[in-house]
């Protein structure tokens, strides 16, 4: 029921905030989803969407910060060994 | 897919599992809150991955599984009406009733119309002008958005065919009343993600600290759910009771201000009873008086009967984390997901079909 997929957004349709709509790639597969809760957002960008929605706009910088700690956490354990 | 594939790597999996196990000096025990963690820790078999002094128990997160059985025998009711259509997300469609499910009705004549969006119901109701439909607007915050969204768009092209069954429920008002029980023995909880993307984790500050436990804002990927836990261990072995945000390329501390105004401007706190659990204080949502044109329980004169639940099915303590799947004596027997007695053993989202699933049939 919450589960929401990250997809890249391909193309914007429509200039009316209350239904904006673009064209998101998951994958193979694109699909529309409502951008009013995303005004902010352009293509390239990826989004969060949920039953047709966009909730949130990806923020590429954090995800950069995430996967940085995990090499990190992964160095270590190749330093610690098993 | 890029933002999925670097979280599901097996290497970086392994290495983090090894960290937390270095991590966890001794025996916890964790809540993840959300039935889409739960499904994601089974599917990817972090159960089996974590440490043995990690206990993890899963929350009453699937709104399916805790939306009462009277709202479900008022979806059906509505359904059964001449005139009416009841649009719905399908994860609503086999879920029992007192007596029956939306599907059995459906075969019965009933009119049912399974949706993907809440805006696709809106748009059913424009095409159909002579009939009521009627959106079971069934979801925790994350899905509350695109509700109000679909009524702001009722109400501006005057749409009014259009109405909703609320059974919106919300996640901390629950988590008080778990962590308050006098026989809690939760020590720290993963807060589901995708709710906090749209209301931030602001209302849960006060929540660690009032009950001295941690929480960590966590995604739905195997390495984002470890790192979730590996934080939440941390704390705990250092005796902190913080919030901490493991999904932050998803998750403000404000969350989504534009949809969290929507859905303030339309919506207001009720009392709600969870399915399993009972009465919790304003854990649920209902229209506000100035779009009550758009309330189906006022629109439509619904019978409000007392219903009782299965007495063999032990789905409230399952729920409130307080007995695993494989507790209940009818699990994989008497109920099965072809054959279920509960709604966790229906929902997608469901503990009791996620061991079901995934093959975890013995205690």
């Amino acid at each position: 029921m919450c589960l929401a997929i990250p997809g890249e957004i391909v193309e914007i349709l429509g200039d009316d905030p209350l239904t904006r709509v673009a064209r998101v790639r998951f994958g193979g597969v694109v699909k529309e989803a409502s951008l009013a809760y995303v005004p902010e957002a352009k293509p390239g960008d990826y989004v969060l969407v949920h039953a047709g929605f966009a909730l949130q706009t990806v923020d590429e910088e954090e995800a950069r910060r995430t996967l940085e700690l995990f090499e990190q956490l992964e160095q270590a354990q190749q330093e610690g060994g098993p | 897919m890029k933002h999925l594939d670097e979280y599901r790597d097996a290497a970086r999996v392994r290495a983090l599992a090894a960290e937390l196990q270095r991590a966890a000096a001794r025996p916890w025990r964790l809540m993840e809150i959300c039935g889409g963690q739960t499904h994601a820790i089974l599917r990817f078999g972090l159960d089996q991955l974590v440490p043995p002094g990690l206990e993890l128990v899963h929350g009453p997160g699937c709104p399916v599984c805790v939306t009462p059985l009277e709202l479900i025998d008022k979806a059906i009711e509505l359904a059964l009406r001449p005139g009416v259509v009841l649009a719905s997300f399908g994860d609503m469609l086999r879920v029992p009733g007192s007596k029956t499910d939306l599907l059995s009705a459906r075969a019965r004549g009933a009119r049912v119309a399974p949706v993907y969006s809440p805006l696709d119901a809106v748009r059913l109701a424009e095409g159909r002008p002579g009939e009521q439909v009627v959106f079971f607007a069934v979801g925790f915050e994350t899905t509350v958005p695109g509700v109000a969204l679909a009524l702001r768009q009722a109400r501006q092209r005057n749409v009014r065919n259009f109405s909703i069954l609320s059974a919106h429920v919300l996640v901390p008002p629950a988590l008080r009343a778990i962590l308050g029980a006098p026989d809690n023995r939760i020590q720290g909880v993963l807060a589901a993600g995708h709710v906090c993307t749209v209301e931030g984790y602001e209302d849960y500050e006060p929540i660690a600290r009032q009950y001295g436990v941690p929480i960590v804002v966590t995604g739905f990927e195997p390495a984002d759910l470890l790192l979730g836990m590996l934080m939440c261990v941390r704390q705990l072995e250092a005796g902190r009771a913080e919030v901490e945000n493991q999904y932050s390329r998803a998750v403000r501390r404000e969350g989504n201000p534009a949809a969290r105004a929507l859905v303030r401007e339309i919506f207001e706190p009720v009392d709600r009873r969870w399915r399993g659990i009972g009465m919790i204080p304003r854990s649920g949502l209902k229209l506000r008086p100035e779009w009550a044109d758009f309330d189906a329980e006022l629109r439509f004169e619904l019978a409000t009967g007392h219903v009782e639940e299965s007495d063999v099915c032990i789905s409230g303590l399952v729920l409130q984390g307080a007995k695993r799947p494989t507790e209940c004596p009818a699990f994989a027997c008497e109920c099965t997901p072809e054959h279920p007695l509960g709604a966790p053993m229906v929902s997608g989202e469901g503990a009791c079909a996620a061991y079901y699933r995934y093959g975890r049939k013995h205690a």
